[in-house]
């Protein structure tokens, strides 16, 4: 295996991880703030994602089909925390699962309905269609790179945005005291529904930005979701850093253990079963970094009892 | 006589008569419908002890019902091929022995459950359900990219599975044998949620504190619960891979997951016969909606909902009334 | 001298720069009455889940029957004699009051309850559970649901629960509270009689109730305790009285 092939793999990773915080930031920030674990988060990705490609096949912009995922899945967002999300506040965990589970049916069944079951393409901008050229000879698609340097600069914007701003604080101080920030004379209903539309506009900027890479089709956001959930439990539920972390620790493991695992087992077995066991080992190798990382700390590497 | 008392007599009759009538009519499919609806309640009776008597909701239980199912499709593929599954440090061949093959899928479940459950009843609350779907998810992809037995594509189950004295060809009889092991189940989760162990239990998901305060610890009821649990619906996985003769990685999938949750829902969440009443009212909606629509799972979706907003005893509950619970004296 | 049951030696606890416990020690001998009091804030709930066990100290040590039980855990406690009630009730609401009592009996067998034989009619459980709904007022009321019984009657079954422990130290944290002048005289007629089965460390609001009923009080300021002495050694204390001045107004 040749340098130039794993620093590739590396960068893959980096941006997988990039795009799973944009889905762990929204997931986190919604518990931590209300309290809701919300398993239709994935569907705000698909809508993303679809509003996107609509757009885009439409207009001919990759811009606006970006406006377009954050305005759909925001709006989506609204409506799905007005309608049914924030009777489900004061419920138990048992009760926001089964209704998110029941939001999933519907919104993909939905898509379905709309779209068809053929999956969409959306095209990466011809701005960015090559391959940029790195240091050591690495030549690397420019379009999964923005996506990194995008993933970035959302982070930062959001981290700023926490600690730096009014909303930011009235956010922090919804997650520890509801009763404070209502006495405070902030309006508590409307401040949920703000932070769950961040979080399902970032879910559907995240699907559209994967959208140009992978092909775009109703259940393309559960298995997101899933890995977003690892992510978050990996980085502490509430906590953006977390979130943050354990989204690049998963891209970077997930991807590395593809390459690796088939490289590693092949150095003592014949090929064939080499890339068998490997790869069915690197399937596993994320929720055994969870489960590692769970015996140590119970609550994440940044979450608090 | 309770009105739950009745209403479970009801289903149970019910459920009987249904594949009896079916039967006299030869109408061999909704034998076999009757059937899916036994397997699954049993699937949802695993469940519902974890869930509705421990609290513990679990995202995960396709994890059981899919171990289940590969125990049956990869001892019979070996029964088939006549290669036996390894031969050291002892030999173990494929079979076609339903009670064998029950067996080991009761134990491979309850031993994952145990390895599982152990790590993730460290957590609880949100921790616990994500991690437990965590854990669905990984038997997920390791068996969509383990190429031994079929991958993505699944194994088909060429030979029939025997029972002694029956024919298991004959959907009847294949029903029959499913019944007898839905009704054990019910028996089992029944004892179990009037023992000493099941008040112990109930009583952890209300207060937690409280059950510590008399010594007795939490974490090893729920890990019992969760390992009795797994092994129940293990046992369904192993009825279902028969009744289809087929397994794929599908049965480990979050939606199998969710679903064997929205059976226990429907049917209203620790009552004994909810997963029943949830199992047979979801093939009724299946047949019927899915008949009228394509798109059913948005009424499923649409329902659902509704029972957790508005109904929150489920189908069950809103028949017999309030109060249902533990089933205790 | 009687050996303590229960003896907290010089126990310290912060929360960043709050020492909600500064070198704490007490005990509780042999068929006495220990009430600890404090104004708000003074640290009784943290002092409380210390010796309890769900909350460790920084130093110091806790030990109940001459074993040291600083590392063991609520669950362990429990097992090792401690019977505690606690503030809020805290029981299973869903389930009866006889089933709550049941529980502490099961709990007392300091096994893992048996899967298959149904408890509530092992008549051993049974017996023991109603003696102790009997002891407190509320064998009648025993196939009530816990959820409809009243604030007073739920605290009545947090006595009770303990009782079915059959504990070597009591630990009441605030039994009396909300019970009203008729409740809280029954219960303090009750404790007097109880002290002799097992002594107990009464953590409690009501100080009528406590100058009856105490043989020793300790006061807990800002975390230290300023005195331990007689009722009358405490009435007298300058530094107490001081302590309790603003807080008498309040209560």
């Amino acid at each position: 295996m040749d340098l130039v092939l794993l620093i590739e793999q590396l960068l893959n990773g980096l941006q997988f991880g990039v795009m799973l915080f944009l889905m762990a930031a929204g997931l986190t920030l919604i518990f931590g703030v209300m309290g809701l674990i919300n398993l239709a988060h994935g569907s705000l990705y698909m809508v993303g994602a679809f509003a996107a490609a609509a757009v885009a096949s439409a207009t001919g912009s990759f811009t606006l089909a970006l406006i377009a995922s954050l305005a759909a899945a925001a709006i989506a967002g609204v409506i799905v925390e007005m309608v049914v999300i924030r009777r489900l506040y004061d419920r138990d965990h048992l009760d926001q699962v089964l209704a998110t589970f029941a939001l999933i049916l519907i919104f993909s069944e939905g898509t379905r309905w709309v779209f068809g079951s053929f999956p969409l393409y959306l095209d990466v901008p011809s701005a960015l269609s090559g391959a940029v050229d790195l240091p050591f000879g690495i030549s690397y698609p420019a379009y999964r790179l923005a996506i990194i340097g995008i993933g970035f600069v959302v982070a930062f914007g959001l981290f700023l945005l926490i600690t730096r701003t009014r909303i930011g604080m009235r956010i922090r101080a919804g997650e520890s005291d509801r009763e404070m920030i209502a006495a405070l004379g902030v309006n508590i209903a409307v401040l949920y529904t703000a932070v769950f539309a961040l979080g399902a506009a970032l879910a559907g900027f995240a699907g559209a930005l994967v959208g140009a890479i992978q092909s775009v089709q109703v259940g393309m956001g559960e298995p997101v979701l899933i890995l977003a959930f690892v992510t978050i439990v990996i980085g502490g539920i509430g906590s953006i850093r977390g979130a943050f972390v354990g989204a690049l620790l998963v891209g970077l493991t997930d991807t590395m253990g593809r390459v690796l695992l088939p490289v590693l087992f092949g150095a003592f077995m014949n090929p064939s079963a080499a890339t068998s066991i490997g790869s069915a080992l690197a399937s596993m190798s994320i929720y055994i970094l969870m489960a590692a990382i769970l015996l140590f700390k119970p609550t994440g590497l940044y979450g608090s009892a | 006589m309770r009105r739950e008392t009745l209403i479970n007599t009801v289903l149970t009759l019910g459920l009987l008569a249904v594949p009896l009538a079916a039967w006299a009519m030869d109408e061999p499919y909704t034998i076999t419908l009757a059937t899916k609806v036994v397997i699954l309640a049993l699937a949802g009776v695993g469940l519902n002890l974890a869930l509705g008597l421990g609290g513990l909701v679990s995202l995960g239980h396709a994890m059981f019902f899919g171990i289940g199912g590969y125990a049956a499709g990869i001892l019979a593929s070996h029964a088939q091929s006549y290669d036996p599954i390894m031969e050291w440090p002892f030999l173990i061949e494929g079979t076609q022995s339903m009670p064998v093959i029950w067996l080991l899928a009761i134990v491979v479940s309850a031993l994952v459950a145990l390895a599982t459950g152990a790590l993730s009843l460290r957590t609880s609350g949100v921790y616990f359900i994500m991690i437990t779907l965590a854990f669905g998810q990984m038997f997920y992809y390791f068996t969509i990219s383990w190429p031994a037995y079929g991958g993505e594509d699944g194994l088909s189950i060429y030979v029939r599975d025997r029972f002694p004295g029956l024919n298991t060809l004959d959907p009847m009889h294949f029903f029959g044998l499913c019944f007898a092991l839905l009704m054990l189940g019910l028996f089992i989760v029944a004892r179990i949620s009037r023992s000493g162990f099941g008040l112990a239990l109930n009583a952890a998901r209300q207060n937690e504190a409280r059950v510590r305060a008399v010594g007795i610890e939490p974490y090893r009821l729920r890990l019992i619960a969760f390992v009795i649990s797994g092994a129940i619906t293990g046992l369904a996985g192993a009825l279902y891979a028969d009744l289809n003769r087929f397994v794929s990685p599908v049965m480990f999938s979050w939606q199998t997951s969710g679903e064997i949750m929205i059976f226990v829902i429907l049917g209203g969440v620790a009552r004994l016969f909810g997963p029943v009443a949830g199992a047979a009212l979801f093939i009724i909606l299946e047949e019927v909606l899915g008949g009228v629509s394509d798109y059913w799972h948005i009424y499923l979706g649409a329902l659902l909902l509704i029972v957790v907003l508005f109904a929150r005893g489920g189908l069950i509950g809103l028949l017999a009334g309030r109060n249902g619970g533990g089933g205790h004296d | 001298m009687t050996e303590s049951l229960l003896d907290i030696r010089g126990i310290s606890k912060s929360f960043g720069a709050l020492k909600a416990s500064d070198d704490v020690s007490l005990d509780l001998k042999q068929g006495e009455i220990h009430a600890l009091i404090g104004p708000n804030g003074a640290g009784k709930s943290t002092l409380i889940a210390q010796i309890a066990g769900s909350l460790r100290p920084d130093s110091g040590e806790v030990w109940l029957e001459g074993r040291n039980v600083t590392h063991h855990d609520t669950v362990a406690r429990a097992n090792a004699g401690l019977g505690r009630t606690f503030q809020i009730s805290s029981l299973a609401m869903e389930d009866t009051v006889l089933q709550n009592a049941v529980l502490g009996a099961l709990g007392a067998r300091h096994r893992v309850p048996g899967v298959w034989r149904p408890v509530m009619r092992d008549s051993d459980l049974r017996a023991t559970a109603i003696e102790a709904l009997r002891e407190v007022g509320l064998e009648e009321f025993a196939h009530f649901r816990t959820a409809d019984l009243s604030h007073g009657q739920r605290r009545q079954l947090e006595v009770a629960v303990a009782l079915t422990l059959r504990p070597h130290v009591f630990l009441m944290d605030e039994p009396m509270a909300g019970l009203g002048a008729e409740g809280s005289a029954i219960l303090v007629e009750f404790l007097r009689n109880l002290k002799s089965r097992a002594p107990i460390l009464l953590v409690e609001h009501d100080m009528d109730a406590v100058f009856q009923l105490a043989d020793r009080i300790s006061v807990l300021v800002y975390g230290r305790i300023i005195a331990t002495g007689s009722p009358d050694e405490i009435r007298a204390n300058r530094e107490v009285r001081e302590a309790y001045l603003g807080e008498e107004d309040e209560e």
